[in-house]
């Protein structure tokens, strides 16, 4: 093995409460509860370890970070640390007061998530009503404060077609960039493959949109994009590499290398309580499993592209495969590959299926049961 | 391309900062972070919202006493570059 790189970029998940339900929410199925959160004190501390580590960018994320009552000390305690600090948020939770102390605290970024470009679209996506006007306020708010803004629109088969309003949507709103993501079925996704799954056509359609408004709007707004992957014929290169980039926090203080890494069942997660970033990071069993080249099958192992995208989703092959070390069934070199481009296409018919939507986080274990 | 009266500007957001774990200079953008050689800091360090292009381009030139036509060319195509990521705004 080559020596470990320090990582680029942290998500730290501050909690997986979140006032919306979207039914393709990253988070486990098993979720941590509050009273299983860190501390303000100790995230600080994580933020204080994860620069000395050598991160650069900290995207606080959730659940929705704004229900942590104490994110503007939060904040304010990265940006101390001197990281470029980045809130991905639906704006639920958020009002004028607080974005000014979050302006105040020294907030570089927010990433604003985007469920349906109108109230009837976003509101059932989301499981809230009154959400899309609530969030239409806050990105309001946000021009008129100056924070540089990213709209995060999430797509499936469900609101596709308005991929083209989401883009006029980002250059009304302000925003440099816009994150064209189609939903990748992980999390709650995975209850939902035959409610969101895109059809063929629209994930081609979906490509042909990005391409021409790229053209477009060079210079202007900056488009990253996101393809449906199981119509793909070459995986994802995830996390960028598995533990070479970057690495998550959960809420309770898990050192995942990906937010999906607790779907692998034979991983074990170490916690910045016991042990410190670092040593976590270089040395940590979940991070070393799939870590370079070594763990590799065929037909990874000798594939020209095994550096190009490390075999691609090693939670994908988990849950498609069963074999976290496969190659992503996605990969048009996996014996699966056309299984599961059948079975894409097959859920992308279910019209008639229900949205599966997440489920808050249990409430604290003291609570009488029954 | 970048006009001799052009005037960069580091927009909110966007930010130098020195990285001591790597021991280099980054420039750090919404959700990215992009390595400086020498000469893309050089460059950087002297956009200040009000000079304009040319008279950045001028004093690369005289400090590191170089032809101000080679500077000036490898350093719009750097700016625009960054320009184009939106990690740069430009005020004719």
């Amino acid at each position: 093995m080559t020596t470990v790189k320090p990582p680029i970029a942290m998500l730290a998940e501050l909690t997986h409460r979140c006032p919306l339900s979207c039914p393709y929410c990253s988070n486990p199925v098993e979720m941590a509860r509050q009273d299983q959160e860190l501390s303000t004190e100790h995230w600080v501390r994580v933020f204080q370890e994860a620069a000395s580590l050598g991160v650069l960018q900290l995207h606080l994320s959730g659940g929705e970070p704004a229900s942590r009552r104490d994110l503007v000390p939060l904040v304010r305690g990265a940006r101390d640390a001197g990281l470029y600090t980045n809130l991905i948020t639906s704006g639920i939770g958020l009002n004028e007061r607080r974005l000014a102390e979050l302006d105040e605290a020294g907030l570089d970024h927010v990433q604003l998530s985007l469920q349906g470009t109108n109230p009837e679209m976003a509101d059932e996506i989301g499981g809230y009503n009154g959400g899309f006007k609530r969030k239409m306020q806050i990105a309001e708010l946000i021009g008129q404060i100056g924070f540089p803004l990213t709209l995060n629109a999430v797509l499936h088969r469900r609101n596709l077609h308005q991929l083209p309003r989401a883009i006029e949507m980002a250059q009304e709103m302000g925003a440099r960039r816009i994150e064209v993501a189609t939903v990748q079925f992980h999390g709650w996704a995975l209850k939902n493959l035959d409610a969101l799954m895109p059809t063929r056509d629209q994930a081609r359609e979906a490509t042909r949109i990005v391409a021409e408004a790229r053209a477009a709007l060079k210079g202007k707004l900056v488009i990253d994009y996101v393809p449906a992957d199981y119509h793909d014929d070459y995986p994802k290169r995830c996390m960028g590499g598995w533990g070479t980039t970057g690495l998550n926090v959960a809420p309770d203080g898990q050192v995942l290398p990906c937010h999906a890494a607790q779907s692998i069942p034979h991983l074990t997660f170490d916690n910045v309580k016991s042990r410190s970033l670092s040593d976590i990071w270089h040395n940590g069993s979940a991070f070393n499993a799939y870590r370079g080249t070594d763990w590799m099958q065929e037909p990874c192992r000798s594939c020209e592209r095994k550096e190009i995208d490390f075999g691609g989703c090693r939670c994908q092959a988990m849950a498609v495969v069963g074999d976290a070390a496969a190659t992503d069934p996605v990969c048009i070199k996996s014996p699966h590959h056309g299984a599961l481009q059948s079975k894409a296409d097959e859920h992308a018919t279910r019209d008639d299926a229900p949205l599966v939507y997440r489920q808050a986080p249990g409430k604290t274990a003291d609570e009488p049961v029954g | 391309m970048m006009q001799a009266r052009d005037i960069p500007l580091l927009p909110r957001g966007v930010r130098l900062h020195y990285d001591k774990v790597r021991s280099t200079w980054v420039l750090l953008a919404p959700e990215r972070a992009v390595t400086l050689d020498e000469v893309g800091h050089a460059i950087l360090n002297e956009v200040d919202g009000t000079r304009s292009f040319g008279e950045i381009a001028a004093t690369l030139a005289a400090k590191y006493n170089a032809p101000a036509e080679e500077i000036a060319k490898d350093s719009a195509g750097f700016l625009g570059a960054l320009r184009d990521r939106r990690f740069l705004d430009v005020t004719p």
